[in-house]
């Protein structure tokens, strides 16, 4: 088996905690009308400035943000692919080419990182999630892309 | 983790009326919880895309996660049909330059003697992602502390730059993984940075053996699974 494989097995066994109640899907606008936000988990950041362990909290990036490192806490993902390039895990340039070309109506001002190595998920679904909503729709986001690392 | 934190995020952007497509890194974590429109992506952990400086790959993975975008029959969870694995079992073979000092420990003379390579490595890849709490120049010494709990002193006696040590654990690490990078001149495959760091340095074996002097004290050592992946240790993970 992998690295990989092994880190599968034993997180896929984790139980949420919670019991999800059932989620009715929004119907989304064609994509080359819609406004599109990644919401990625790699725990980006500035320089200097790290992330707690176990915050439900989320950080916002202007879509033009440079400098941004992973400073995820977690030893157990590769390092490397987002070292050489952030759009493995931060596709920002792929959707901003897809804008360029007509394939998305519009990338979003702002962009969102959560830390994903947080064990307690009710506080996403109930609190920081909704607020994040909340604001990703004032930006005009239709559509979001989620990332984990 | 991070896949089950990824399908809660999407059931609470959805059911607050943003449409959303997850990649997945976890098929089994995802089923426990059903975002409303995953693709599982069997890649490196860290990679959701895939493949680093290989835009048409990545742009076949969105292309295949938004065309899941106009269904509404979710939660659904399709699969990507490429599948790419870690090499951890293959560390990348760079050579390691001597030490400035041999009146060093070992570990920091081997990071301030891997300095060039660094600097290389980052202008290679652009930014650096050492900087959580110490930039470049501080790595060296900050290693010293855990060459003293390695020597016998106690974990929380000594004075790590930052204050917290898994903190920056992971500065020394990518720093290291840019060195490696600065040595090398491929795209890496999936941890083969990691692995040269953990099993072919000094500075990753003394980590291995700070990991050894921190299990198992008085007091606990908060997070002793931040301290070495656990593809580089046979401790259990959880």
């Amino acid at each position: 088996m992998s690295a990989d494989s092994d880190m599968r097995a034993a997180v896929g066994q984790i139980p949420p905690g919670i019991d999800f109640p059932p989620v009715e899907l929004v119907s989304a606008p064609p994509l080359e009308d819609a406004t599109v936000a990644i919401v990625t988990t790699a725990a980006l950041a500035f320089p200097g400035e790290p992330w707690e362990d176990q915050t439900h909290e989320y950080r916002l990036f202007d879509r033009a943000a440079q400098g941004l490192i992973m400073a995820h806490n977690s030893t157990n993902l590769d390092r490397s692919g987002f070292a050489l390039d952030r759009n493995v895990a931060f596709p920002i340039d792929r959707l901003r080419e897809m804008e360029a070309e007509g394939k998305i109506g519009e990338v979003a001002p702002r962009h969102a990182s959560f830390i994903g190595s947080t064990f307690e998920l009710s506080t996403f679904l109930l609190d920081t999630g909704p607020r994040l909503a909340a604001t990703l729709r004032g930006d005009g986001v239709d559509v979001a892309l989620l990332t984990p690392v | 983790m991070c896949t089950r934190t990824v399908s809660t995020l999407a059931r609470a952007l959805e059911a607050s009326g943003i449409a959303t497509v997850s990649l997945l890194a976890n098929r089994s974590a995802a089923e426990l919880i059903g975002p409303p429109r995953g693709l599982y992506c069997e890649f490196p952990l860290g990679r959701p895309l895939g493949k680093p400086l290989d835009a048409e790959f990545q742009r076949s993975v969105l292309a295949a996660a938004f065309a899941l975008l106009p269904r509404t029959d979710g939660p659904l969870i399709e699969d990507f049909d490429i599948v790419i694995e870690d090499e951890v079992d293959a560390p990348l073979s760079c050579p390691i330059p001597p030490r400035l000092d041999p009146q060093e420990p070992a570990a920091i003379g081997e990071a301030r003697g891997l300095r060039a390579a660094h600097d290389r490595g980052v202008a290679r890849i652009g930014t650096s992602q050492v900087g959580r709490v110490v930039d470049a120049d501080g790595i060296p010494d900050a290693i010293r502390a855990f060459v003293e709990v390695v020597e016998g002193a106690a974990w929380n006696e000594v004075k790590y730059v930052g204050g917290d040590p898994t903190t920056l654990l992971m500065d020394i690490r990518a720093y290291y993984e840019e060195a490696a990078l600065g040595l090398s001149e491929h795209v890496p495959a999936a941890r083969a940075t990691e692995s040269w760091y953990y099993r072919k340095t000094s500075t990753g074996e003394l980590i291995r053996r700070y990991l050894a002097a921190v299990k198992d004290v008085d007091p606990p050592f908060p997070g002793t699974f931040y301290v070495v992946p656990a593809s580089q240790t046979s401790e259990v993970l959880f």
